[in-house]
C-alpha cells in the first residue's frame, strides 16, 4: 500500500478526462496516472501534512462505470444466512490486535470515519464544531505520542444534510476533507424522483464531494432491478464527478439475499460506494450484512477489475467492533480496501471510544469522554 | 507471515499488519511448575507414582520445547486403577441419578472456571490454536458434563430398565484431548460406570489436571481413574479382565485390533474410528460460504479430526470457481504459533504425524495429483504443514480413499445428486458429510442417502452433548453424546442364566408319514433356491421319527442370500406404513395357519401346549413390529444452532441373523420383525436343531406381498453360516442368538469391515419378552442431521 495521506490535495487539481462510458454511455471521469503520482507525492507528504486531506479519488483503480444490468447474475446470487453469522461470530476469535497494532489499526480507523451529524436541530455551529473535530480528531499530544503528529491525520469526510452543507465546505476549506451530502430524500427515499435527483444536484452545486444517496427499496422487495438499475443509474449521472455511496437500508431488505442482490444491481449502475444504512432503520450495520456486501463487492471486482467502496454505517460506535470491521474488510477483500478510498464507517460516537482506547494504550490509564473534544 | 517486533504505529499505520497476540502462558506454567513438571498416575482420587518409576517426556509441538514427564503405567498400575474403580463403582451406582448429577453439575461448573487454564494448557501440549481450544474444545468440554448432569438426573425416570455396566476403559486420542475425555468420562460416570482413562500419549496434560478437578468437584475415589502411557497401556486396558465395558476413539487399524482382541469376552464396545468424509458443494450453493466452510472443515484443528471434510465433491458447473475461491480463502489463512490470537492453523501434534502426513502427500501426489499450498509461511521449526489442496484425482487414487488426518483437502467433480451420492459413499468410512445447497429439497433428499452417522446442511463440524455422533462402516459403531449415546454405558436390567445348547435330535431317515415328500429349500431373493452344495440334512422327532430334510446351505448360499438382500434395499424407503401392513399381514397368515405351526413344533420336539403358545407369541410378535414400524420416530435435539438437529433413526442395513435353537419360530419371527420393521434386509439362519419351522415359514412370507429379498432364509450350519456372514464386508452387521459357542468367532471375523455385532455370549433370552426397544435399537443407526436455517 502507497500512503496516501497528503497526496489527494494535488490530484483534485487534476482535470479528470471525462469520456463516455462504453457501456452505458454515461459519463464518467477517469484519473489517469495518478499511480505514478502518488508515488512522487508521497515524499512531500510532510510539507504538505498541514493541509492534509482525503477523499474519494481512486488512486489504485478507475471509478466505476457501471456495467449493464445483468439479471442472470442477479438472479444466480446465493447468500446462506447461519453459514454467513457463523463466519461473523468466529471473526473477533480469529483476529485479535494488540498494543501498537490495536493502536494504529485504530487510527487507521480514524482516518476511514464519515463524521456524521445528520438530526433534525442540526446548526451551522454545530457543523462547524463536527468539521474542526474532523480536521483534529485525535488530540495533538496523543498524536505526537503515537509517532504520528506530522501525519495530518483527518477523519475521512464530514456527513451532513444538503441545507449544512454549504457551513460545512466553509469550515472545511483549505483542509481537503470532502463533504458528503445524504441526499435523495434521505432517509426514505419517498420523494419525488425529479426532486430527488434535484437534490443531488443542489448538493453538488454547494460543493458536496460525495453524495450519500438512499435506493428505493420498494424496488428491492417487488425485486424490480430494472427500476432500481434506472434510478441507481440517474442518481449517478446527477452527482457528476462526485462520488456516490449507494445506501441500501439493509435493516429494510428483509434478507440478507435481498441485501446481496441489491448491492450487485447498486454496483452495476454505477455506484462508488455502497453503504449499509441510513442510520435511521431499527437495525443499521452489521457484520453478516457487511460481510455479504463485501462479498459481493469481491465479486464485482473479479468480473470487472473495479474496486467498489464499502461503507458499514449506523450501530458501529466501539473501536473493538470497529477493528473487527477492518479485520473482516482484510480477509475478505484484501489490504487493498483498507483505505479511506474504499472504506468508510458512517458514525458519529466511534471517534469517541477510539480517542479514549488510544489515550489508555499511551497512559496505562482508561481515559474519560471529556478529556477529548467533543465531536 | 511474521513480523517486525519495532515496527512503529505509522510503519504498522501503514501496512496495516497483524501483529503478535499471544495467549499468556504464565499459569500453565505455574501448575506445571506446582508438580515439578512431573506427574504420576491419577488413581483412587490421588496421584501415585508408576510401579516401574518410568516416565516420557511430552513436548510442545510448536517448539519441541518439553512440558514435563509423564509416567509411564505398567501392568500393576492398571490393575490398581481396575481394583479402585471395581470398588467404587457400586457405591457411585447407588448414589443415585441426583447424587451423581450434582457432581457432573461441579465439574461442569469447574470447568468454566478454569477454562482459560485447561485451553492453554491443550494448546502447549497439542498445537491447536488457542482460538479453537478457548472457543471450541473447552466449552463443549462443559457442555458435555452440563447436559449429562441431566441425564444422570433422569436416568431413573427415563430408562428405567437400564443399569451401568461396571468399569468402563477408555481410549483417547490426542486430537481433542480435553473434548474426548468429555465425551468419553461424562455419558460413563452419569450412568453409574466407573472409568479408568487413558489419554494419548502426546496430550496426558490436561486430562491429569482433570484428575484434579474431580478431587475439586467431589468425585468419589476410584470413579474416575486415569492412567498414562503409551499404546501399550491401552492394550492392557483392553485384555484386562476386570472392565466391563471399552470405548476407543483413534484410528481405525487400532480399533480393528481392539475388536478382535475383546471378541466374545462378553464385554461392550463402542469405537470412533477413522474417517474420508466428504464435503458437497452443489452448484446451488452460497459458494462463498461453502468454502468459508472448509476453514472449519479441514483447517480446523490442522485437520486432525475424524470427521473432517478431507474429501471435497464440487459440481462440475462449479469447480473452477470454487477452486479458485478455495485458493485465495487459503492464501488468508495464518500458520504459526498456536498461543497467538490470530492464527487459523496451528502445529501438527507431533514429529511423527508430520511425517506421515508430508509421506502420504508426496506418494499421493505420484498418481497425478496437484497441490495448491497456501501462500502464507510457515514458522521456523516446531511442526506445521501448510494447508493444501490438491485436485486431479479420481477415486481410485490412495489419497482420495485414505485419512491423511492433516491439513490436506483432496477434491473431485460430480456432474448430478445421484453422481454425489455414489462418489461420496465410495468410502469404506462413513463418519460425517456435509453438504453444500440452498435448495432444500435437494439438501434434505441426499444427507438421509448418504452413509455417515452425522450429516451438516449447510454447515459443518458442529458438535453438541444433545445430539449423537459417531459412525458406520469403517469409521467404527456406538454413537457418543445424545439419548442414544447413553446406551454406550448401560445394559437392560435383567440378569440372564447361561443358554444350554439345543441339539438336533438322533434318528433314521425313513418316510415321513402321509405325506407326499416335501423338500424344504432355502429362500433367496423372494424364491426357493436348491442349496449351492447340493446336500440335505435330515431332522428327526423326539423320538428319532423322521421330519423331513433340509437344505445344507454353505458360503455361496450366503453370498447369494446378501446379494438378494442388497437387491432389496429399495425396501429401507418404504413407507413405515406399508412395512406395518405387510408385518400385519404376515401375521394373519400365520394365523390362518397356527394349527400346522404348532404341530410343526410339538413334532420338532415342543410340548403341545408350549408350542401352541409359541405361535400365538409369534403372530403377537409380528403386530408388536407392525406397530413399531410406523411409530420408532427419530428426535429433534436441541442443539444450541438457530436450527435443528434431526435425529433420524436409519436401517443398519443388510443384517445377518443366526436365530435362537431354542425358539425355533418365535426366534425367528422376533427377528424378522426388527429387522425388517425398520428397512433393514436381513439373512436369516435358523435354528440348525429345529429348522422346519423356518422352512414352513417362508411360504407365509411369500404369501405376505414381502417384496423379493427383504427376507432370505438358509438353513446348515451355525458354524461356517456365521462365520462366513461374519466375515462377508458387504454385510451390515451381525446377530447371534444361536446356542453354540460361537459369539467370539463372529466378533473376531467382524473387526474386517467393523461391522455391528449384536451376540449372546452364550447367555440365554426370554423370547417370550418382545424387549422391541432393545431390538429397535440394534436395529437401527441413528443419523444426526444437523439443518441450521435462517435467511
Amino acid at each position: 500500500m502507497i500512503p496516501f495521506f497528503g497526496t489527494l490535495a494535488a490530484m483534485r487539481f487534476l482535470d479528470p478526462l471525462v469520456k463516455p462510458c462504453e457501456v452505458c454511455g454515461l459519463e464518467f471521469a477517469r484519473h489517469e496516472g495518478v499511480g505514478n503520482l502518488s508515488k512522487t507525492m508521497k515524499t512531500t507528504g510532510e510539507t504538505l501534512a498541514g493541509a492534509p486531506a482525503t477523499g474519494l479519488v481512486h488512486v489504485n483503480s478507475a471509478r466505476n462505470p457501471g456495467t449493464a444490468l445483468d439479471l442472470d447474475l442477479v438472479a444466480q446470487v446465493r447468500v446462506n444466512t447461519s453459514a454467513v453469522e457463523r463466519r461473523c461470530a468466529q471473526l473477533g476469535g480469529r483476529r485479535s490486535l494488540k498494543k501498537d497494532w490495536q493502536a494504529a489499526w485504530l487510527l487507521k480507523a480514524v482516518s476511514m470515519i464519515d463524521l456524521t451529524t445528520l438530526s433534525g436541530d442540526d446548526t451551522e455551529r454545530r457543523v462547524h464544531r463536527i468539521c474542526r473535530k474532523a480536521r483534529q480528531p485525535v488530540r495533538q499530544d496523543l498524536l505526537e505520542a503515537l509517532g504520528m503528529g506530522a501525519r495530518g491525520l483527518t477523519t475521512g469526510a464530514v456527513c451532513v444534510y444538503h441545507e449544512m452543507v454549504p457551513a460545512a465546505v466553509a469550515a472545511l476549506a483549505g483542509s481537503n476533507l470532502p463533504v458528503a451530502a445524504v441526499s435523495t430524500g434521505f432517509p426514505a427515499g419517498l420523494s419525488p424522483l425529479p426532486l430527488r435527483i434535484a437534490e443531488i444536484e443542489a448538493s453538488v452545486a454547494a460543493g458536496a464531494r460525495e453524495i450519500d444517496i438512499v435506493i428505493s427499496r420498494r424496488h428491492v422487495l417487488m425485486q424490480n432491478w430494472q427500476a432500481l438499475y434506472d434510478e441507481m443509474r440517474a442518481f449517478r449521472t446527477a452527482c457528476g464527478d462526485a462520488h456516490i455511496k449507494a445506501i441500501l437500508a439493509t435493516g429494510e431488505l428483509g434478507t440478507l439475499r435481498n441485501v446481496a442482490r441489491a448491492s450487485q444491481v447498486c454496483m452495476m449502475g454505477g455506484a462508488d460506494f455502497i453503504k449499509t444504512s441510513t442510520g435511521k432503520e431499527p437495525v443499521n450495520a452489521t457484520l453478516p450484512v457487511s460481510l455479504v456486501m463485501m462479498r459481493q463487492i469481491r465479486d464485482y471486482h473479479e468480473r470487472t477489475g473495479i474496486r467498489i467502496g464499502f461503507k458499514p454505517a449506523g450501530g458501529v460506535s466501539v473501536a473493538k467492533v470497529a477493528i473487527n470491521y477492518l479485520a473482516l474488510l482484510k480477509e475478505e477483500l484484501g489490504d487493498a480496501w483498507l483505505t479511506p478510498e474504499l472504506f468508510r464507517f458512517g458514525a458519529s460516537s466511534l471517534l469517541g471510544d477510539i480517542e479514549r482506547q488510544l489515550e489508555h494504550h499511551i497512559t496505562g490509564r482508561y481515559s474519560a469522554s471529556f478529556r477529548h473534544g467533543l465531536g | 507471515m511474521g513480523w517486525v517486533e519495532d515496527m512503529s504505529v505509522s510503519e504498522i499505520f501503514d501496512s496495516m499488519e497483524y501483529g503478535p497476540a499471544p495467549e499468556g502462558r504464565a499459569a500453565a506454567d505455574e501448575w506445571l511448575q506446582q508438580h515439578k513438571r512431573r506427574f504420576g498416575l491419577f488413581i483412587n482420587g490421588g496421584f501415585v507414582a508408576a510401579d516401574s518409576g518410568a516416565s516420557f517426556a511430552t513436548s510442545n509441538p510448536a517448539t519441541g520445547e518439553e512440558l514435563a514427564q509423564i509416567a509411564q503405567a505398567g501392568a500393576g498400575d492398571i490393575d490398581a486403577a481396575v481394583v479402585a474403580a471395581r470398588a467404587a463403582q457400586p457405591k457411585w451406582a447407588a448414589l443415585g441419578g441426583y447424587g451423581r448429577a450434582k457432581i457432573l453439575y461441579a465439574l461442569a461448573r469447574l470447568m468454566q472456571k478454569h477454562s482459560r487454564l485447561f485451553a492453554v494448557l491443550e494448546t502447549l501440549d497439542n498445537g491447536k490454536p488457542i482460538r479453537e481450544s478457548r472457543d471450541v474444545d473447552i466449552p463443549l468440554v462443559a457442555r458435555h458434563f452440563y447436559y449429562h448432569a441431566g441425564a444422570a438426573q433422569l436416568m431413573e425416570a427415563e430408562m428405567p430398565d437400564q443399569v451401568a455396566l461396571g468399569v468402563a476403559g477408555q481410549i483417547i486420542p490426542w486430537n481433542f484431548p480435553t473434548l474426548m475425555l468429555a465425551w468419553k468420562i461424562a455419558p460413563a460416570i452419569a450412568m453409574g460406570n466407573s472409568v479408568v482413562l487413558k489419554p494419548a500419549e502426546y496430550t496426558s496434560l490436561t486430562a491429569l489436571l482433570f484428575g484434579e478437578i474431580c478431587v475439586e468437584a467431589g468425585v468419589p475415589a476410584g470413579v474416575v481413574n486415569i492412567v498414562t502411557g503409551d499404546g501399550a497401556v491401552g492394550e492392557m486396558i483392553v485384555n484386562h479382565a476386570g472392565i466391563d465395558k471399552i470405548a476407543f476413539t483413534g484410528s481405525t487399524d487400532v480399533g480393528r485390533r481392539i475388536r478382535a482382541a475383546t471378541a466374545g469376552s462378553g464385554r461392550s464396545l463402542t469405537l470412533e474410528l477413522g474417517g474420508k468424509s466428504p464435503y458437497i458443494i452443489f452448484d446451488d450453493a452460497d459458494l462463498d460460504s461453502a468454502v468459508e466452510g472448509l476453514v472449519d472443515a479441514i483447517w480446523f484443528n490442522q485437520g486432525q479430526v475424524c470427521c473432517a471434510g478431507s474429501r471435497l465433491l464440487v459440481q462440475e458447473a462449479v469447480a473452477e470457481r470454487v477452486y479458485a475461491k478455495i485458493r485465495a480463502r487459503m492464501d488468508k489463512l495464518r500458520v504459526g504459533d498456536p498461543l497467538d490470537k490470530s492464527i487459523d492453523v496451528g502445529a501438527i501434534v507431533d514429529p511423527k504425524q508430520l511425517k506421515t502426513i508430508t509421506e502420504m502427500v508426496d506418494r499421493g501426489l505420484q498418481d497425478g495429483g496437484v497441490a495448491y499450498v497456501a501462500a502464507g509461511s510457515l514458522p521456523d521449526g516446531g511442526c506445521f504443514y501448510p494447508p493444501t489442496l490438491i485436485t486431479g484425482l479420481e477415486t481410485s487414487s490412495t489419497l482420495m480413499r485414505e485419512e491423511i488426518f492433516g491439513p490436506v483437502l483432496v477434491a473431485m467433480t460430480f456432474r448430478t445428486p445421484s453422481e454425489a451420492v455414489q462418489l461420496a459413499n465410495n468410502s469404506a468410512y462413513g463418519l460425517a458429510a456435509s453438504v453444500w445447497s440452498e435448495n432444500i429439497n435437494l439438501a434434505l433428499d441426499i444427507a438421509p442417502k448418504l452413509a455417515c452417522g452425522v450429516a451438516w446442511i449447510n454447515t459443518t463440524n458442529q458438535f453438541d452433548a444433545s445430539a449423537g455422533f459417531g459412525g458406520r462402516r469403517e469409521s467404527g459403531f456406538g454413537r457418543e453424546g445424545g439419548r442414544e449415546g447413553l446406551f454406550a454405558y448401560t445394559k437392560p436390567r435383567i440378569s440372564t442364566k447361561p443358554l444350554a445348547r439345543v441339539l438336533p435330535f438322533d434318528g433314521v431317515a425313513g418316510p415321513s408319514g402321509a405325506m407326499i415328500d416335501r423338500t424344504a429349500k432355502n429362500y433367496v431373493g423372494g424364491k426357493q433356491a436348491r442349496p449351492d452344495g447340493g446336500y440335505v440334512q435330515a431332522v428327526y422327532g423326539p423320538k428319532g421319527g423322521f421330519l423331513g430334510h433340509v437344505g445344507a446351505g454353505n458360503r455361496k448360499d450366503i453370498r447369494n442370500a446378501v446379494e438378494a438382500a442388497h437387491k432389496a434395499s429399495g425396501w429401507a424407503k418404504t413407507t413405515g406404513h406399508l412395512k406395518a401392513q405387510i408385518l400385519y399381514y404376515i401375521a394373519e397368515n400365520l394365523s390362518v395357519r397356527a394349527q400346522e405351526f404348532a404341530a410343526r413344533l410339538e413334532a420338532m420336539g415342543g410340548g403341545g401346549k408350549a408350542a401352541r403358545s409359541e405361535v400365538e407369541a409369534s403372530v403377537a410378535r409380528l403386530f408388536t413390529y407392525a406397530a413399531w414400524a410406523d411409530k420408532y420416530d427419530g428426535a429433534v435435539h436441541n442443539v444450541p444452532i438457530s436450527g435443528v438437529a434431526l435425529a433420524m433413526n436409519e436401517p443398519v442395513g443388510v443384517i445377518g441373523a443366526i436365530c435362537a435353537d431354542e425358539a425355533p419360530l418365535l426366534g425367528l419371527v422376533s427377528v424378522l420383525g426388527a429387522t425388517i420393521s425398520m428397512g433393514n434386509t436381513c439373512v436369516l439362519v435358523p435354528s440348525s436343531a429345529r429348522p422346519l419351522a423356518a422352512c414352513d415359514f417362508y411360504q407365509v412370507l411369500e404369501t405376505s406381498d414381502l417384496p423379493s429379498g427383504v427376507v432370505n432364509i438358509v438353513t446348515g450350519a451355525h458354524g461356517e453360516l456365521a462365520k462366513t456372514l461374519a466375515d462377508h464386508d458387504d454385510v451390515d452387521a451381525v446377530w447371534y442368538f444361536g446356542s453354540e459357542d460361537l459369539s467370539a468367532t463372529i466378533e473376531a471375523a467382524s473387526a474386517h469391515n467393523l461391522k455391528r455385532t449384536w451376540v449372546n455370549n452364550g447367555r440365554a433370552r426370554d423370547w417370550n419378552e418382545a424387549s422391541a426397544p432393545e431390538f429397535l435399537r440394534h436395529a437401527t443407526d441413528v443419523k444426526n442431521i444437523w439443518i441450521p436455517y435462517g435467511e
